[in-house]
């Protein structure tokens, strides 16, 4: 990593040449300032606002700002809790379903010896993994709502099968979920080298103790790694959400959305904020566990 | 929109790097089934809303198939002004971000390896945050220009960035965005080709700072580039939570906002946002394959 560029020449070392060696340094330097600057105006100072708003209160009389935890504990508590637990089910939810069927999609590719299926099913992975948002609600609107193509050949309303529901949605995110595992578990089931296999089975073991013993231990970083991308992804989706179900099922996303938009009392942007800020901490301590795994699985994927 | 964290161009390159495990030669049959029963219980789950979509946008019940959802698409209203929003502010995004990333990239290869870990660390934070709430900060602070700097210059600032026919604020909250794909297709790119002994051999050569990257090092990156451009393009187009909650109006809102009159229309219009997001991430795999194919050295991780 380290550049030649820099490294001082033993010429200039002596003498007072040595400033203009070091030029480069400096100048190198401001090309990432444009970065650095856009990214503290643009993402610091929002992250900045919600965190000051939401532990906060301004006295709308004198003007006065003074510390406060009461926004963040009323984030804690009844519908907004309520949202809070929703969607962290939710999101634990599908993100366990989505991560077993993808290892299992995973699996199926890896072990089938057609190029062509493993091409095909990871360029669709990676289109799938990508199609969140409205379009797929209405998609699936189309397909399981009420008056949906599927809803209707099947009679699926006779079942009380709602899509509008917690349920319904968990069958839309799974949509782009089980793409998004099968995309970090190919590489990790690639790197279980055939080889270890051949070797456990020279040495008698059944393919039971070979998965309980080398295979598994090999995979859990990824696999879990997956399963808290999958949780985080779920956790902070929104735009689904809000054009399929729009309030009927508490999540944390539609409620701030709420909060936002004045669908609610005035004087609870600043409870938006604590919310948005409940959303910051769950995911940071989501990726606080994702990064460490990721480091740790990449040693066996070469 | 996290959704997108692993790229169709990593994808190529782990499709171009592993050739499939032929051991598989003994095996009995019984995987065999099950893994077709597998195959073929996710196929028909990812197929079937795509399929029903379709017909349920041809198929008026009691009138047969008419393509009118389709052909009507071009009159309806709002539909041109959202979707050329939505390309512009998508064109913005890319410009910017690029311009943001792609000399602090190359200045962390050359000449300032302390930045790397601040400048990665920068880049990727945007992931930890849920555009939610990046969003609920942003309107905090917009909200401060009518609140407290009414009188000040920066209001005229404030206005202009909230412009209704070119919200430039959406222009910057989607770079924050696209930082973390923008960052890693750059890195991966850059991580490809020994930049410092290809400026050097430029320099020396008596080429100039410009000629040296615009020449140079940005015809290497080529495909990178198109890599982070495409993830912008597709993200921009399919944003839907920030674009709302700050009251603009680019494609994914006005799909929205035409559901409850033209159902038929808002499902037409998902189907054809997903043919062209899914023939952009076709050809950034396409672009990808071809850059892993002639730079056999390139390493993923």
């Amino acid at each position: 990593m380290s550049a030649p560029t820099t490294t001082p020449h033993p010429t200039g070392t002596a003498g007072g040449s040595t400033t203009r060696r070091r030029r480069r340094g400096p100048r190198t330097w401001l090309a990432a300032l444009p970065l650095l600057v856009f990214t503290a105006l643009c993402f610091g100072i929002p992250l900045g606002a919600l965190i000051f708003g939401a532990v906060t209160r301004t006295d709308s009389g004198s003007g006065v700002t003074s510390l406060t935890g009461e926004h963040v504990a009323r984030s804690l508590q009844g519908p907004y809790l309520g949202s809070l637990i929703g969607s962290v089910q939710l999101s634990v939810l599908t993100a366990l379903i989505g991560a077993v069927l993808g290892v299992l999609i995973a699996q199926a590719v890896v072990t089938s010896r057609s190029q062509g299926l493993r091409s095909a099913a990871l360029t669709a992975s990676g289109v799938l993994a990508n199609f969140g948002g409205v379009p797929l609600a209405f998609a699936f609107i189309a397909t399981l709502g009420i008056s949906g193509v599927v809803t209707q050949l099947a009679d699926l309303g006779s079942l009380d099968w709602d899509l509008y529901s917690f349920t319904g949605l968990a069958v839309v995110y799974l949509y782009f979920l089980i793409p998004l595992m099968v995309l970090v578990t190919v590489p990790a089931l690639d790197g279980l080298r055939p080889q270890w296999r051949e070797a456990a089975q020279n040495a008698g073991a059944t393919p039971w103790q070979f998965w309980r013993h080398v295979g598994l231990p090999v995979l859990a970083p990824s696999l879990l790694g997956g399963f808290v991308l999958l949780f985080g992804t779920a956790f902070a989706a929104h735009a689904t959400a809000a054009a399929l179900v729009g309030g009927s099922v508490p999540l944390v996303t539609l409620k701030i959305a709420d909060a936002l938009s004045g669908n609610v009392l005035t004087g609870q942007e600043n409870v938006a904020l604590a919310l948005g800020l409940d959303m910051i901490l769950i995911a940071g301590l989501v990726m606080a566990v994702y990064l460490p795994l990721q480091r740790r699985s990449a040693r066996w994927l070469r | 929109m996290a959704a997108m964290t692993p790229t169709a161009q990593e994808t190529a390159a782990v499709e171009a790097k592993s050739p499939a495990p032929d051991v598989t030669r003994t095996r009995r049959r019984r995987p065999g089934i099950r893994r077709g029963l597998v195959l073929g219980l996710a196929g028909a789950y990812f197929l079937v809303p795509l399929v029903a979509s379709f017909v349920f946008t041809v198929h008026v019940p009691g009138q047969g198939i008419s393509f009118d959802a389709y052909t009507q698409l071009l009159s309806a209203d709002g539909f041109t002004e959202s979707l050329l929003l939505s390309l512009g502010l998508a064109a913005a995004t890319i410009a910017l971000s690029l311009l943001l990333a792609v000399p602090a990239l190359i200045a962390v290869r050359l000449g300032s390896p302390r930045l790397r870990p601040v400048i990665e660390v920068m880049c990727m934070l945007p992931l930890v945050v849920p555009p939610i709430a990046l969003v609920t900060g942003i309107t905090t602070v917009l909200r401060w220009g009518p609140e407290h700097l009414s009188r000040t210059p920066l209001y005229q600032t404030f206005i202009a960035v909230q412009n209704e026919k070119f919200p430039v604020v959406l222009v910057l909250a989607y770079a924050v965005l696209a930082l973390p794909f923008v960052y890693r297709s750059l890195d991966a790119g850059l991580r490809a080709i020994d930049v410092p002994t290809l400026v050097e051999a430029a320099r020396s050569c008596g080429a100039s700072w410009p000629y040296t990257v615009v020449r140079i090092l940005l015809p290497n990156l080529r495909s990178s580039l198109a890599g982070a451009a495409f993830l912008t393009l597709a993200l921009v187009l399919g944003e839907f939570t920030i674009a709302s909650l700050l009251g603009f109006q680019p494609f994914a809102v006005w799909i929205v906002s035409i559901s409850g009159a033209q159902a038929r229309m808002s499902v037409a219009v998902s189907i054809l946002s997903l043919v062209i997001t899914w023939a952009l991430l076709l050809l950034l795999s396409r672009t990808g394959t071809a850059s892993a194919a002639s730079a056999p050295s390139r390493k993923e991780s």
